[in-house]
């Protein structure tokens, strides 16, 4: 597009691209270098300036990759202030949530709505968005024995009607508001929660993060209760107690090809290193698979890749993020493997250690000499089509370097752009209300999940200054577009075409087989 | 020997947090034969340590560090055999929360432990010589000498210091801090002021002992640094003369030449106040090939910072264990003082007369720093 840009277009672009950086990485939880507050705050700011600012494209952001916490964030804020918006505004942003809000896994969407009525918002909009998704569960019973006192305040809340009688609404609305009164249901789950307070075998029919609180109160042995308890696990939860449920060295067949990447990345990364030298071959198909999969059609289409990964001391994350930089890190490891033509792919760690799977977070970043070894031609002397650099944006020994070898190789070595360098960054830094930058002329992208980094790496482009804001925009309507289109029945459907992968990857979303 | 012989330790490039700086220091190879291990000791910090049988003091003593010439567990990855009961462990809190044990008097700062072991108190060595500076008095009765010192000796004293958790910014800074592979040592820099030195014989010690900083003692003068003092400025490297790189291999050269950059400019211009002084040894232990000195600075009144610190030295001097202690400016005039006085035999006069000023101007200065005792009440 060729139209002049004002300043202002441009510092409106630079906003939102912060933004973005900022809702796909932070999650108000406590980082490596800054606390759970400092994130809060900034995030909060981030949030209010955007909202007043740019009310559009706030609401708009609901359609990108950003995390959860923050679509939680956006839709808490723009049901908050539905007043500073117009009525077509408010049209355009009710659909928006209602896409988003059928994407969100159930328990954040109940967390939600306790915040809605926590902050006193019960407005006929706001209200009708919370029935017709309440409306839209699949089976309500079943949320308001895993999410009761969620169900309860946003039942409550919107004037749920659950009219007495013996339809099924009746005993949800029996068993939220008046327990003890039905000597049984005909729900068989709301059946099986009345039962396991005092019968051992309806616990097994309970979901199971339900059934876990009974059974200690029944003093069931932990691992006869997982072995009854595993059929009715979420996918999630059965990758999560599988170390529990191995007996001796037969592990019950979990099919980790089928987990996310970077959820396997981060089991992979939570064994000890010789389970991990022994299950050497497994634990690599797994995530093999699982990055083929996330690749889909980008897979082979990247060319030569090259890839700077930080495995150093600070990619363990905190106590809340475990090891998590480390996880992307080994997650991007695998899909630019498969992102890349076939044995054009290498691989440098800061460490210097070559194993992939044995990474630990450990030692310094010396990030400028690994991205002078990653720049090195492959062989035949083949310069990389893509150098990709995965880190927290910290570079210590020394401080900077990183960013003068990239100044200095793009101004003096490849003026041309033959090779195009991206830095994807795990880590938001609440002081710099952004990810942290390597150098001015290196676009830089916040990530959380590895499986995005292709959609990543065209928002990236933007922040390189090459592309100007009226691309961005027209990006952006894109995106809602799709994301609209779609629409709000087959809302997962969007998502899969998007990400070239089958879309429930995302953290904590149900999947009762 | 009157100086600190760093040869073998490399200085890496600085990790900066705040206003604090840390530059680790990296052996190629540990030094051989020699272990550090840790000892906690309970009642947050509390001790008593007896110094002979008439003299004891009361401090601040989180931990003690127990030297190992012996050669064993060396080789054995988890400290095997004897010396695992030496405070490998880094907190031994199943121990100290079960038993009560009664409060331990500590023997003397430096104590020979069964085999070749040497249990000391870090910093205590220093500390105890730094407060000891010339308090034996002069060797000859006179006339000034009051008759309580000559009876019943002179009146302890006593140094205020920090906690590391009091510095502000320290204990972040150690904890975000990335420790290299090799690495033997570190160098505290508080608002780019050096605040104490660290350096092990070998890397696992380090790890160990990295967190203890933050329970070492610091000078006044670290404290208010840390308190009042902005954020310092990373060390950014930055690669001049771009026009001549037309290779990756010069980028390379360049790169590199930064590092070595950094590590010239610290050894010269960070470190230059500890390492061109010169110090007075004074030998508190032999252990086989090494010995465990601790040191005073010359107390020379020049503005730059003084430190005194303990030190262990393999047969070539070379420093195998090193801690300091940054003194403060008052503490630095202290040791000037006594260092005058009891260069000119305890006479007013002749001190006076090396110090430039009036004999009234001195005894203003003997009672300003608080050493009233030394003087009779009609001086």
């Amino acid at each position: 597009m060729n139209t002049p840009e004002s300043p202002a277009d441009l510092v409106a672009a630079e906003d939102l691209l912060l933004f973005v950086n900022a809702a796909i990485t932070a999650t108000g939880q406590r980082e490596f270098r800054s606390g759970a507050i400092s994130q809060h705050l900034s995030l909060d700011f981030l949030h209010t300036y955007v909202r007043v600012n740019y009310r559009r494209v706030y609401a708009a952001c609901l359609a990108l990759d950003i995390n959860d916490h923050n679509a939680a964030r956006i839709v808490l804020g723009l049901l908050e202030t539905a007043g500073e918006a117009s009525t077509e505004e408010r049209r355009a942003e009710g659909r928006l949530i209602a896409a988003r809000l059928a994407l969100l896994p159930p328990q954040r969407v109940y967390r939600l709505f306790g915040e809605v009525r926590r902050a006193g918002i019960n407005n006929r909009r706001t209200r009708a968005i919370l029935r017709d998704w309440l409306a839209a569960r699949p089976d309500l019973g079943h949320d308001a024995v895993k999410y009761r006192s969620g169900v309860k305040t946003a039942a409550r809340h919107v004037h749920l009607r659950c009219p007495e009688g013996p339809a099924r609404m009746a005993e949800v609305g029996a068993f939220l508001f008046r327990p003890g009164k039905l000597p049984r249901y005909g729900h068989p789950l709301l059946d099986a929660w009345r039962r396991a307070h005092y019968e051992q075998g309806a616990v097994a029919e309970l979901p199971f993060s339900v059934a876990e609180g009974f059974a200690a109160r029944h003093g069931m042995k932990r691992a006869v209760f997982l072995e009854r308890a595993a059929p009715r696990m979420t996918r999630l939860e059965r990758l999560r107690t599988q170390e529990q449920r191995a007996v001796g060295d037969r592990r019950p067949d979990v099919d980790l090809a089928v987990m996310p990447l970077t959820r396997l990345a981060l089991y992979v990364l939570a064994l000890p290193f010789a389970q991990r030298a022994a299950r050497r071959a497994e634990l690599t198909g797994a995530l093999r698979t699982a990055a083929r999969r996330a690749a889909g059609g980008h897979a082979g289409s990247w060319g030569r890749v090259h890839a700077v990964l930080d495995d150093s001391f600070s990619s363990s994350g905190s106590g809340q993020k475990r090891r998590r930089p480390l996880a992307v890190a080994l997650a991007c490891h695998y899909l630019l493997e498969a992102l890349a033509a076939p044995g054009a792919y290498r691989a440098v760690w800061t460490s210097g250690r070559g194993d992939a799977l044995l990474v630990r977070p450990w030692g310094p970043t010396p990030l400028g000499m690994r991205v002078l070894d990653a720049l090195e031609p492959g062989p035949g002397g083949a310069v990389p089509d893509r150098l990709v650099i995965v880190s927290d944006g910290w570079d210590n020994a020394p401080a900077g370097l990183a960013g003068e070898v990239l100044r200095v190789w793009r101004r003096r070595l490849d003026p041309g752009r033959r090779t195009a360098v991206v830095h994807v960054n795990p880590v938001y830094d609440s002081e710099g209300f952004d990810v942290r930058r390597l150098a001015a002329g290196v676009p830089t992208a916040g990530i959380r999940d590895a499986e995005d980094l292709p959609a990543l790496v065209e928002i990236a482009r933007f922040a390189e200054g090459r592309a100007g804001a009226a691309e961005l925009h027209a990006y952006l309507d894109r995106r809602v577009a799709r994301f609209l289109g779609a629409g709000v029945g087959a809302g997962v459907g969007a998502e899969v075409g998007d990400r070239g992968a089958v879309g429930d990857g995302r953290p904590g979303r149900e999947a009762v087989s | 020997m009157n100086r600190l012989e760093l040869t073998g330790l490399t200085t890496r490039p600085s990790q900066v947090w705040g206003g604090v700086r840390l530059v680790p220091l990296v052996r190629e190879e540990p030094v051989a034969g020699l272990r550090l291990h840790r000892e906690v000791y309970e009642g947050l910090g509390a001790g008593i340590v007896e110094l002979d049988d008439r003299t004891h003091y009361v401090s601040y003593i989180p931990h003690g560090l127990v030297a190992d010439w012996s050669g064993e567990g060396s080789d054995a990855r988890d400290g095997g055999g004897q010396s695992a009961a030496y405070g490998t462990q880094f907190s031994g809190l199943e121990a100290a929360r079960t038993v009560r044990l009664p409060r331990l008097a500590h023997h003397r700062t430096a104590k020979r432990r069964p085999g070749d072991r040497l249990r000391f108190l870090p910093l205590h060595l220093a500390l105890e010589g730094y407060l000891a500076l010339h308090f034996g008095g002069p060797s000859t009765a006179w006339e000034e000498w009051s008759r309580r010192a000559l009876q019943a000796g002179l009146s302890p004293r006593a140094e205020d210091t920090y906690l590391g958790w009091s510095v502000r910014g320290l204990g972040d800074a150690l904890r975000v801090f990335e420790i290299h592979p090799d690495q033997c040592g570190v160098m505290v820099y508080v608002s780019d002021a050096l605040a104490a030195a660290f350096v092990v014989p070998h890397p696992e010690d380090y790890r160990l002992l990295h967190a203890s900083l933050v329970e070492d003692l610091y000078g006044e003068l670290v404290h208010q640094y840390g308190l009042y003092g902005a954020p310092v400025p990373e060390f950014g490297a930055r690669i001049g003369g771009e026009e001549h790189i037309r290779t990756l291999a010069g980028l390379r050269a360049a790169a590199l030449g930064q590092e070595r950059a950094w590590a010239e400019a610290h050894d010269g211009l960070f470190a230059r106040e500890l390492l061109d002084s010169s110090y007075g040894f004074e030998r508190v232990y032999r252990m086989g090939s090494f010995t465990l000195w601790r040191f005073l600075p010359p107390f020379v009144r020049d503005g730059s910072g003084q430190h005194i610190g303990e030190t262990i030295t393999d047969h070539k001097g070379r420093v195998a264990y090193l801690k300091t202690f940054r003194l403060s400016d008052p503490q630095i005039r202290r040791g000037h003082l006594l260092h005058t006085l009891a260069g000119a035999d305890w006479e007013l006069s002749r001190a006076a007369e090396a110090l430039g000023a009036t004999r009234e101007e001195l005894v203003r200065r003997i009672r300003a720093a608080g050493f009233s005792a030394l003087l009779k009440g009609n001086v």
